[in-house]
Parts: C-alpha cells; structure tokens; sequence
C-alpha cells in the first residue's frame, strides 16, 4: 500500500473537482454579497489629517494606494452603472491630505467632483475646494487653473471667476497662449460653442487618464450634437418661413435645397426631427442615451 | 523469508547537487544485508559512511533512489508495520514544553493501548531507563544523556519485535553507555532484534552477534566479529630481551618497550627469525599471534577507501 | 484518523505553553481599550470605531500567529528533527500533516474565541447593553476565522517545499493577493488583452478571495449578515482548504528529510 502514490491520485481529483467547486461557490458568492448592496465602506477614517499622522513617513507611497483606490472606485461606479459617488470626495480629500502634490488627483477630482450625475459626484463647490488646496501647494503649475476656470465655466457658470481663474493661470510658467485669449473670450461672451469645445478639445488632448479621455470625448460629441441641432434648427426656422410650416423629416430640408444631404450625429446616426418640430437624436444613436443622462 | 527480521536489497540512495543538480554523491551503493530474527547486528563505519542514511531509509524519513527493503516480512511502506519496530534517531530531540511521562504517552498513543496498559507501560519504562525521578521535568532541561535515555524508552515503549537505534552510544559517559549495553543485551534476551549503527568498535565487538561494516558508502563486509578480523591475522610476534649482545640482525625491525623488544614477522618467517635471534644469543620471552582487531581491519578499509577516492580525483573524473 | 486527533491535541498543547501566544492576545486586547478611548474622541460612531477597530486587531493578530505558527508548525519538526521519532510510529504523514492543521485551528478557535469576548465586554462597557444586531460582530468574527484557516493550509503547503522565510514570504503574498482578487475581477477588460483578460480571469478563481469573509463594514453598522452568506463562505473554506491541504499532503508524502 503505497501512501504517496495514493495521495497523488487523491490530489489528481481534487483539483479539478476542487476548483470546479470553488469557481461555483464564488459565483454565489459574489451573488450573494451584491444582493447586500453594502456600501462597502472603503473608507472608514474619514479624517483626511488622522489617516495622515497613521501614515508615519509613507503617507506619499499611502496617497498612491488610495489615488488607485479613487480610480477603481469610479471605475467600478461606472461599470455598475451606479449613480451614487458620494465615497469620491472624502477618497480624493485623503489622496490630496497625504501627497499634496499629487497632480493627477486634482485634476481628476476636479472633472469627476464637479460633473453632475452620473458621470461624476456633482459636487462643484467640492471640485473648487479641491483645486484650491491643489493650488496652495502648487502654486505654479498652470493647469489647476484651467481646471478651476473649467469648473466655474462648465458647472457653476460663473463666467466672471472662470475667466479670472484663465487670466491667473495665464501668468504661470510653460502656460499655454490660449489661457489669456480664454480669459477675455470668456468674459466677453460667457458660454459659447467654440470655447466650450475649446475646453474639452485640450482635456482630451492632454490627459493621460483613460476614464478623463472617454469622459472629454463624450462631451465633445455632446457639443457637436448640440451645435448641430441648433443650427438645423436654425435651417428648419427657415424652411418654415419659406413654406409656412415646419419640416417634418430631414429629406424635406434637402429636397427644398437646404440641406445636401442627411446630416448623421459624430456616430453617424442621422439626425430627425422631434414631435416639436425641434432637431432631435436617432432613436438608435448611443449618444442619446448620454445625453439623457447628463440632461436629467 | 521466516527468520529475517530486516531485509536490504540493493538499496542505493544519491543525492543530486551542485548547479542545476547535475552532479550526484552518492551515499549508498547497491547495499544487500539481512538481519536474523533475535540477533544483535551492529552496523558500523566511519562518519559519513552512510549507517545513518541506511536507518533512515528503513525508516522511510528518506526514500531510496533504487533498491527496497523489508522488515518483519513486510514492504518499508507498510506503516501498520511500525507497531512492531522501535526506533531511535541520532542525536535525538524531542518537544521540549513536555516532561518525559507526556512525551512517552503522546508517542504510546499511536499505539493501540488501553489508557490503562499505557500508563503502565510509561511507568515501567522511566523506570527501566532510569528516569523515574525525573518523569515530571520538562524535556528542555535535560542533559543530552538523559535525551538519549528518554530515546531508548520510547523506541521500546510498546514492546517492538525489532528494535533499530541510530548512533545509540553517542554523547553517552561509560556509565550511560554500560546502561545502553545493559538494555540492549536484555532486549536480545527477551528475543528482540536489535540492530544499532556505531562507529566505536569496541561496544560492536562486545555486543554483537554479527557486524556489517560500511565505508563509504559500500558494504564491505559482514559476519561474526571474530570471523571478519581472523581473515586478517598478521603473522606472529616474538618478545625478547637483549642478553648482553646488541647487534642482533633483526632488532632495527623491532619496536622496543624498556628492555623489551617486539618484533613483529609473517607467519612463515617465524622459525627463520627465531633461529635468527637464538644465534645472536637473544633471551626469548614469549611467542605470539598477531590478530588484528576490527579497529584495524576498519582502518584498513578506510585507507583503502581514500586512497582510491583521491586516485579518482587525480584521473580527473 | 484518530491519530491525527492526537498530533491535533499535542498541537494544541504545544501553542498553550508557548508564551508567546498570550503576549499577542493580550496586545489584541490592549487594542480594543484603546479603541475605546479613540471612540470617545468621535462622538456618535463610537460603536462603528470600536467594532472596526476591534475586528482589525482580532484579524491582524490572527494573521500573525496564523502565517508565523503556521509555517513553523512543520518547519519546526524537521528542522529540529522532532519528526524522526514520530514518524517512526504507526502514523501517515497526511495524518502528521491534518493533525498538525487541525491543532492550530483549534487554537485559533480559542483565540479569537477569548478575543472576541473582550470585543463584547469593551461594546457593553461603551453602551452599556448589547442588542441582537450585535450578534453580526460574532458572525464576522468566525469569517476571519474561516479565512485564518486558510491561511494556515497555505503556510502548510508551502512550508513543506521551502524554507521558513519563503513559505512566510509566500503565504504573506497570497494573502495580499487574494485581498485584490475581487478587483482583479472588475478590471475594465478594454483595458487588457483578450488573452491577459483570460488570465487574470483565471486567476482570480485560483486564487483564494479572502474579500468574501470581509463584513467588517455591516458589523460596524450592526447590518445582519444572511445565513446564505455564512454557508458559503463555510463551504468555500472546507472546500479551498481540501484542496489546499491535499496538495500539502502530496508535497510531504514525498519530501526527503534531512
């Protein structure tokens, strides 16, 4: 009776058949615990200064962890499709109360603090507190005012602080020529198509953060879509004055001349008309399901 | 076979080492050796030799590269078989937090006993190994003799058939190892096999039936302690003294004790030397044969050994 | 089987006289007072603070004793060669090995166990009663127990092919490992290869998810955990552990001692 070699075909079944097992259990598991919908609590100590002093001399290697931790738990948010942030202020608070330079975690809390439901936490006030802190110990690093301009901009729509926040910025090193042309465009005209993309055309360009990247892309798309309306509806204005009643389908427009063919969204879904008569999304266009959300 | 208590065929064990365990020392080559049921076999060679590796391959603490082994009949993977053998390790140690008694009942556990018939047996032991007074102390304080006692107790606890300790002499005072030999010669009495590895000569020549001898690695021999060394006798040796003449032929070959002279010649050199010395008008006192001792026979063997083993590393191999 | 109820016994009797576990619970209860006192500095969750600080102390000092005790639970035997002996009886090596893993269970059981008790007084003493919802903190207890026998099937297997420090190193590794293998699988997958997303995939079922036995969030809200959950996670370690422990068994069966 051979005890090794028995053991080794005992183990020869209770591999697969083990980890069968498991891959199963795990399953119901993982089940299990969603039904729970706990807030998992990634953050017990609230105390931004408190986790700081438990950090001793890694607090820089600590806001790292928790810099990951800020983005998995957006990611996971969004993958989930869960509208609630409410964990992303007090992760980004304690990022930034342990390496204060951190960059990267200002400028991501700034675009995803300030950002209304659900593609961030709709907290502007927070985003502002957010950069100026990041502003207090890097005080020479110009984006942080791009971004504060961005958020007044964009959120707050206070065109007179966002163009203040260009014009500091724009006296920053290595700062780029745009910001003193923003900061007098901004305050002349206040919202506008060009600066608006302006604004998100440099996010997308700049970012190295993948979420930031999907996240400028879609409001650039959004923009788009919104010039475009506008000025279909502008053509539609026209049509109607011309024929005293509003189109009714986009090949009307073209067949009276105005269009030269049916304009598609950035997708290529073509653009219809909406039962006021108002330019409107395809039905079966992605962005329309964007732009209900970001409308709500 | 009815009779042998411990069967050893061919075992061989290497050890690969080096880079990439490319290379192989091999501690034991090919041994065949058989140990009768009741006798007291000692197993001896040099450090290294490879006695220890032996018992533990019997033991299954390591497994042979080639080669099995039997004991009592029974395949060394039989672990049913274990009730019926005793072992001691060399330089034994055992959990020091607890006192003898718990030691020898934790270890008589593995045993069917009744708790009864255990806490008999315990008892019987500490007194058989002199421990008695000592039963209730933990292991940690006791000196390296009393481990070894505590060793033996535990390796003949539940009354094995055989018994096999490892090096069971060593680190022992004369009066611990006189104990040691006292046990074991009453274990053969009661029928046991004992079979215990050694590298003092004298305790193997004294107790054992029969002796294997190992040196590196290889059985050189194994037999009777008499037998082995008679094969070896070295001639005869002729005691003389001087008688006034000093310029005998033979004295510059004779080793000299105050005024007595040894000298040592081949058995069929004897009568010439000693019409040699009678016509130098040497006194002779006395006319003896030289047997050599299973020290020298061993010594032998070792010379032999590294004389080949430094042959060997000189051709380069 | 038997035997290895009496090596488990021994096991036990061992880590009782060893003086350095009563250090460690007494440094765990030590803990739980000053949970007490960081309590009383946040008013309102003092209850949240004490439970979350007390469940970390009961699982980092479980830890400790786990990964430490748990290696040199056999490292120990055959450095010391403590083991010849024993092997020399009637005994298997799996049973050496199930005893050996049963004995420390045992006494981590024990442990946490008088642990958990000092939890309990500290939460009375802060508020004065106990309510029923108060029995989530014992259920999240027994789930670091379950992890902290995992954990010790770990130190096992790897103690019986290397030495102590990797087999501490290694064991410390999976256990950081399997505290990720939950995110591991909600890795955004545009972001891997459709190989490496296979990978990581596999892996994090091969991997022991030692998240799963994580409530210490609901015990610190006294949110009940569903007895479907306790099943579970029971199940997966009886399981991960079998599988875990076999392979040990397999790896000493054959493993030559010095």
């Amino acid at each position: 009776m051979n005890s090794e070699k028995t053991i080794a075909w005992v183990l020869l079944l209770v591999l697969p058949f083990g980890f069968a097992g498991i891959w199963r259990l795990q399953h119901g598991i993982d089940a299990q615990r969603e039904s729970l919908s706990q807030e998992r609590d990634d953050v017990l100590l609230r105390s931004g200064k408190l986790v700081k002093v438990m950090s001793l001399e890694y607090a820089p290697l600590l806001a790292d962890i928790y810099w990951t931790r800020v983005v998995q738990y957006y990611g996971n948010k969004h993958v989930r499709g869960q509208t609630n942030l409410e964990l992303l202020w007090p992760l980004l608070d304690i990022t930034t109360t342990l390496d204060p330079n951190l960059l990267i975690s200002y400028r991501f809390g700034a675009m995803f603090l300030s950002q209304a439901a659900p593609a961030g936490a709709g907290r502007p006030d927070l985003a502002v507190q957010l950069i100026h802190r990041g502003i207090q110990a890097n005080p020479d690093y110009w984006r942080l005012y791009e971004d504060l301009g961005f958020v007044y901009y964009f959120d707050l729509k206070d065109y007179q602080k966002a163009s203040d926040a260009f014009l500091e910025g724009s006296k920053k090193p290595n700062a780029q020529l745009w910001m003193k042309v923003m900061a007098a465009k901004v305050a002349a005209e206040g919202e506008s198509f060009a600066t608006s993309m302006f604004l998100w055309k440099d996010i997308y360009d700049s970012t190295p953060d993948p979420s930031v990247k999907k996240n400028a892309l879609q409001h650039l798309q959004l923009l788009r879509v919104k010039e475009d309306c506008r000025q279909l509806d502008a053509l539609a204005d026209e049509y109607a004055k011309r024929y005293g009643k509003r189109p009714a389908r986009m090949s009307e427009m073209v067949q009276a001349g105005l269009l030269r063919g049916i304009p598609g969204d950035p997708l290529g879904f073509a653009y219809i008309f909406g039962e006021d008569g108002k330019t409107e999304l395809n039905l079966d266009s992605p962005l329309l399901e964007q732009q209900l959300l970001l409308n709500r | 076979m009815p009779g042998l208590a411990i069967e050893i065929e061919n075992l061989t064990k290497e050890y690969p080492y080096g880079f990439l365990h490319l290379k192989k020392k091999t501690s034991l080559e090919g041994l065949n050796m058989q140990v009768e049921a009741g006798e007291v076999f000692g197993f001896i060679g040099p450090n290294g030799a490879g006695k220890s590796t032996t018992i533990k391959l019997l033991m299954r603490l390591i497994f042979p590269t080639a080669g099995s082994a039997r004991i009592l009949g029974k395949p060394i993977s039989d672990v049913e078989m274990h009730r019926d053998i005793g072992y001691l390790p060399e330089q034994p140690y055992f959990y020091d937090y607890l006192t003898a008694a718990e030691l020898l009942d934790y270890f008589a556990r593995f045993h069917d006993l009744t708790s009864a018939d255990r806490k008999e047996r315990v008892g019987r032991m500490l007194k058989k190994v002199g421990l008695e007074t000592a039963r209730r102390i933990q292991l940690r304080k006791y000196s390296k003799g009393m481990l070894q006692r505590v060793g033996l107790a535990q390796a003949i606890l539940h009354d094995p058939k055989v018994v096999i300790l490892d090096e069971p002499m060593s680190g022992l005072d004369p009066v611990g190892r006189r104990e040691v030999r006292d046990i074991i010669l009453e274990l053969k009495r009661d029928g046991k096999t004992v079979m215990f590895s050694t590298h003092i000569l004298s305790d193997a020549e004294m107790l054992c039936d029969r002796v294997g001898v190992i040196v590196g690695g290889k059985l050189r021999g194994v037999g009777a302690p008499g037998t082995l060394v008679d094969m070896k006798t070295q001639g005869m040796e002729i005691l003389f003294a001087l008688r006034g003449a000093s310029n005998a032929p033979l004295l510059s070959k004779a080793t000299r004790t105050g005024d007595c002279y040894r000298l040592q010649v081949a058995e069929e050199e004897l009568y010439a030397a000693i019409e040699q010395l009678r016509a130098a008008g040497v006194r002779i006192l006395s006319v003896s044969q030289v047997k050599a001792t299973l020290e020298e026979f061993f010594m032998n063997l070792v010379e032999a050994d590294r004389a080949q083993a430094s042959a060997v590393e000189v051709s380069g191999k | 089987m038997r035997r290895a109820g009496v090596v488990a016994l021994n096991t036990f009797r061992e880590a009782v006289r060893d003086r350095v576990l009563y250090n460690l619970v007494f440094f765990a209860l030590l803990m739980m007072a000053a949970a007490v006192a960081v309590g009383q500095i946040s008013i309102g969750i003092e209850h949240t603070v004490i439970v979350s600080l007390g469940l970390s102390a009961i699982s980092v000092i479980g830890l400790l004793i786990s990964v430490f005790i748990g290696v040199a639970l056999v490292s120990k035997e055959m450095d010391k060669r403590t083991l010849y002996a024993l092997l020399a009886k009637p005994v298997r090596r799996w049973e050496f090995l199930l005893g050996k893993f049963a004995g420390l269970v045992l006494t981590l059981a024990v442990n946490t166990a008088a642990m958990a008790l000092g939890l309990l007084l500290v939460m009375i003493y802060v508020k004065h009663s106990l309510q029923r919802s108060d029995a989530v903190v014992l259920v999240a207890v027994y789930f670091i127990l379950l992890k902290l026998a995992l954990i010790v099937a770990l130190a096992l297997l790897f103690s019986c092919f290397t030495t102590p420090l990797l087999a501490i190193l290694f064991t410390v590794g999976f256990y950081i490992a399997g505290l990720y293998v939950q995110e591991m699988r909600n890795l955004p997958a545009e972001v891997m290869s459709p190989a490496m997303a296979a990978f990581t995939k596999w892996l994090s079922y091969l991997l022991p998810n030692f998240e799963n036995f994580n409530v210490m969030a609901m015990a610190a809200h006294g949110r009940a955990v569903p007895g479907a959950l306790i099943l579970q996670n029971t199940v997966y370690t009886v399981v991960y552990g079998t599988i875990v422990l076999t392979a040990a068994a397999a790896v000493f069966s054959r493993r030559n001692l010095k």
